[in-house]
């Protein structure tokens, strides 16, 4: 078997240019920098420090940035290198992108937690938390360039600067490429600490649209996901892990299975029974022939659709919960409401059916000493992602090689995938493993958004103002169920979030945008039933509450105009606002109609009107705009995971259906609203502003309130003829 | 097992495959194709769409011995190596893909309907794209690529 895949991209790298290469690296804490015009002894020395590189630039001028986040459709893999392409003055046409080591000591942000590094690519915080880090070893790249040409020419670095790819010095019209001045580099002692950057007035590349870097790749087949990861030698490995989240299995029929044709092995987990095959199809086929009878877990007996009723007592219990927000006294202001006004919603779990299968490959060294992953994945809070402490060797010893990520809306920043596919290669080490999650293992044992039930009052004083609101959270995950709760643009003197815990034994996870789906459905939601109470307009409303946010108002004013939200709706058909802090600050308002006879809503327009700050790339935040709506807009009107017993019941894309281009809005128009703030997130915005704003428009269009996620045609008539 | 021979992107590709494999383990697994992606297994998502005889099929349902006789398969690497088919160009200038796995199934299942209909329109283009699932929802710039492909003309299969 050929292999389709490289580890080495350094030495490719020197093979490609076939001369010199400068690393600069940027450790953080001392600058590591390696200039040498022979190959062999630049190996040498990049096995003493093999790991502190941003960029390669070789003689040519052609560099190769490095990006150390994980690129899932996002756009990490441009907007990154050009932050750091920014400040280094870069030439863009000459920049080339590759992942970067995983190694957090050297590509890790401290834009988790202060102190600490992380490479990790969740809570649509890359270019959050990279910004800085990007900018400074940027500008660490360009000092270097600058020290060394005015050591060439013998004046002082202050007189030189810099035009994209070339240090400059104007006295003397002299200009040198930085290819040149990489073929000769000298090398300053020390970097200052305080490198100027550039005032974002200056930026030529942050700001402007530049096509993604690896879309090429994306649209000829050769973009490389660890599933396409084909090495010498290779395996196949699958689990079967039942649906019942936890339960332990009893295989009946070993010899029978180790009697197929290419069955290597079999082995044993607490909750699967794992197959070794030959091939892939082999493994399949011994999967599917496999008799394993299941214990119990602490799932058994869980059923979602009467579990609402034992959260509807939970939330009218007199036992608080953990309480998230508490501001002024909302009992008070409840007594004292001329109007008062309380409802429930509900969530059904959600699955993240992101198109590429978990999957992974890895190979464990003979001696088990070592070992090397082929993986797309978030990354995790270990970037070796828990591969040393399962074989017992040290994190040095283990390369993670990150391919691209076919989808990962939370799902791939739990590796369990790659723990079971390093318990598989252990076993036939070494072997290479390529394991496999049929779409079947994707959704039975998924990792799901949980279930919730949303209890929201809301207190009215006779002047018409919303003096009290209080949100009660009832459901498993803590943060799962509770991120989006707070209201901190909107002034609300009495305010009270809390959340109350019901256990199940189902599997969790972060799905796009977290409880912000959940709970801003219900906050705007409830707005919108305030305001129809109070007759008032819904953006009339928002726009008083959003008095002491200016930015948020903003976006609000900014999508109404858009959306022409003072002309009424087309004949048949209703427009509904949403607001939505998530990162970045957006407004959003759709356009419905609705059969009455079928139940089905379409939605016809989409309004979104963005503030994230600086925008790096700006036609790409519409693109997360857009995606983020219509992964919304699916999870709204058609998703849901259902367990009767334990059993999760859906399989597969037949049962668990997601929106489709026939059912996408006919436009989603995004207006972003920049500024010079530090950039926020754009990925986890969309998502959740969908939910309220359809309630809004059906609220608007029929008088009536949808309070259960999801919006299947089903329930709408359910709730049309209540 | 058997040893089967293919037509795929006018090139002969053998494989010697159990009885009943699907052609998308043979494309990808065996042959290395893997542009054309694993996505479900039941035809439902479309990752895996390839042409038989320039018509659009889901890979994964097929059986392979029964596309070892002659027949012209073509996959995402024989749409044009370069990539320099217009609806490749056109996927760019649109930046459609996102996290880019279902990209290879929509390009080849557009391609299909230029084929037939180089002038769809966009009720057309939907109800014909709608069997390819894209979970970053990328569909209308999706629909806008395949707008720009059918303005800029598209030229005949292979």
């Amino acid at each position: 078997m050929e292999t389709n895949t490289y580890t080495a991209s350094r030495r490719n790298f020197l093979k490609a240019t076939g001369g010199f290469t400068l690393y600069i690296g940027v450790s953080g804490i001392l600058p590591g920098l390696i200039s040498c015009e022979d190959p062999k002894k630049l190996e040498a020395a990049l096995k003493k420090e093999p790991l502190t590189a941003w960029v390669k630039l070789s003689s040519d001028g052609e560099m190769v940035i490095f990006n150390p986040a994980a690129e899932m459709g996002q756009g990490s893999m441009t907007a990154l290198p050009a932050i750091f392409a920014e400040e280094m003055d870069a030439d863009w046409s000459k920049v080339h992108v590759e992942f970067s080591p995983q190694v957090t000591e050297v590509y890790g942000s401290p834009g988790w937690a202060p102190g600490s590094k992380l490479m990790f690519t969740v809570g649509s915080r890359t270019t959050n938390s990279y910004f800085d880090v990007m900018r400074r070893a940027g500008a660490e790249a360009r000092y270097i360039l600058l020290y060394s040409a005015s050591k060439t020419w013998g004046v002082p670095m202050g007189e030189l600067t810099t035009e994209p790819g070339y240090v400059v010095h104007p006295e003397s019209d002299r200009r040198l490429g930085y290819g040149e001045i990489a073929s000769g580099l000298q090398i300053p002692e020390t970097l200052p600490e305080n490198i100027p950057l550039k005032k974002s007035s200056e930026y030529r590349l942050v700001g402007q649209d530049l096509q993604r870097t690896e879309l090429p790749e994306k649209v000829n087949g050769r973009a490389q996901f660890a599933i396409d990861i084909r090495l010498p030698d290779m395996v196949y490995g699958v689990l079967e892990r039942g649906d019942l989240h936890g339960a332990a299995p009893e295989l009946q029929n070993e010899a029978e299975i180790l009697g197929m044709d290419g069955v290597l092995k079999i082995i044993r987990l607490d909750y699967a029974i794992g197959l070794i095959a030959t091939s892939l199809e082999g493994a399949l086929e011994a999967k599917k022939n496999l008799r394993i009878s299941w214990g119990t877990s602490a799932a058994s007996g869980f059923d979602s659709g009467t579990a609402y009723r034992e959260y509807e007592k939970i939330a009218a219990g007199n036992a608080r919960g953990e309480v998230i927000v508490e501001s002024g006294d909302v009992d008070k202001a409840f007594n004292s409401a001329a109007r008062r006004i309380t409802a429930d919603f509900k969530n059904d779990y959600i699955y993240h059916a992101q198109m590429e299968p978990l999957n992974a490959v890895v190979q464990v060294a003979a001696d088990g000493g070592s070992a090397e992953v082929w993986v797309g994945s978030q990354q995790g809070p270990d970037s070796k992602l828990g591969v040393p402490e399962l074989l017992g060797i040290p994190p040095e010893n283990v390369t993670i090689n990150l391919q691209y990520l076919g989808g990962g809306f939370g799902r791939r920043s739990m590796n369990d995938f790659v723990s079971e596919c390093v318990l598989l290669a252990q076993e036939v080490a070494p072997k290479p493993v390529k394991l496999i999650w049929t779409r079947e293992d994707d959704v039975r044992y998924g990792a799901f958004r949980p279930m919730s039930l949303q209890r929201v009052t809301a207190g009215v004083d006779s002047g018409g103002k919303l003096t009290g609101f209080a949100h009660c959270v009832v459901g498993d995950g803590g943060n799962l169920v509770a991120s989006g709760i707070r209201n901190d643009h909107y002034r609300i003197p009495n305010q009270l979030a809390e959340w109350r815990e019901a256990r199940h034994g189902i599997r969790l996870k972060h799905w796009r945008s977290v409880g912000h789906g959940p709970n801003k459905f219900a906050i705007e939601h409830m707005l919108d039933l305030v305001a129809t109470d109070l007759k008032k307009d819904p953006v009339a409303l928002r726009r008083e509450l959003m008095a002491d946010a200016p930015r948020a108002l903003a976006t609000l004013d900014k999508v109404a105009e858009m959306a022409d939200w003072d002309t009424p709706a087309p004949e048949g058909r209703a427009r509904g606002v949403a607001f939505v802090e998530h990162g970045s600050l957006g407004s959003g308002i759709c356009e419905i109609s609705l059969d009455r006879d079928t139940g089905k809503i379409t939605v016809h327009h989409f309004w979104c009107a963005v503030d994230p700050g600086i925008a790096v790339q700006p036609d790409n935040i519409k693109a997360q705009i857009e995606g983020g709506i219509i992964m919304g807009m699916s999870s709204v009107l058609s998703e849901q995971i259902t367990i009767r017993d334990g059993r999760v019941q859906q399989s597969n894309y037949s049962d668990y259906r997601l929106l489709r281009m026939q059912d996408a809005p006919e436009s989603i128009e995004t207006v972003i609203l920049g500024s010079d703030q530090h950039p926020e997130g754009v990925g986890e915005t969309g998502t959740p502003l969908v939910a309220g704003a359809i309630a809004n428009a059906f609220l608007k269009l029929t008088g009536k309130s949808l309070r259960h996620l999801p919006f299947t045609p089903e329930r709408v008539l359910e709730v049309l003829n209540a | 097992m058997a040893k089967l021979s293919f037509n795929i992107n006018q090139e002969q590709f053998e494989a010697e495959v159990k009885s009943g494999t699907s052609l998308l383990w043979v494309l990808r697994e065996h042959l290395g194709l893997t542009g054309t992606k694993y996505g479900c297994g039941i035809a439902q998502c479309g990752a895996c769409t390839i042409h038989i005889d320039n018509r659009p099929m889901r890979a994964c349902i097929l059986r392979a011995e029964d596309y070892a006789n002659g027949q012209q398969i073509t996959t995402i690497e024989g749409l044009s190596g370069s990539g320099e088919h217009p609806l490749q160009k056109a996927w760019i200038e649109a930046q459609a893909p996102q996290c880019g796995y279902c990209q290879s199934g929509q390009i080849m299942q557009a391609a299909a309907l230029l084929d037939q209909n180089p002038s769809p329109t966009r009720e057309e283009i939907r109800a014909h794209m709608s069997p390819i699932l894209c979970r970053c929802g990328t569909y209308l710039r999706i629909e806008k690529a395949i707008r720009i492909a059918s303005e800029n003309g598209t030229p005949l299969q292979q």
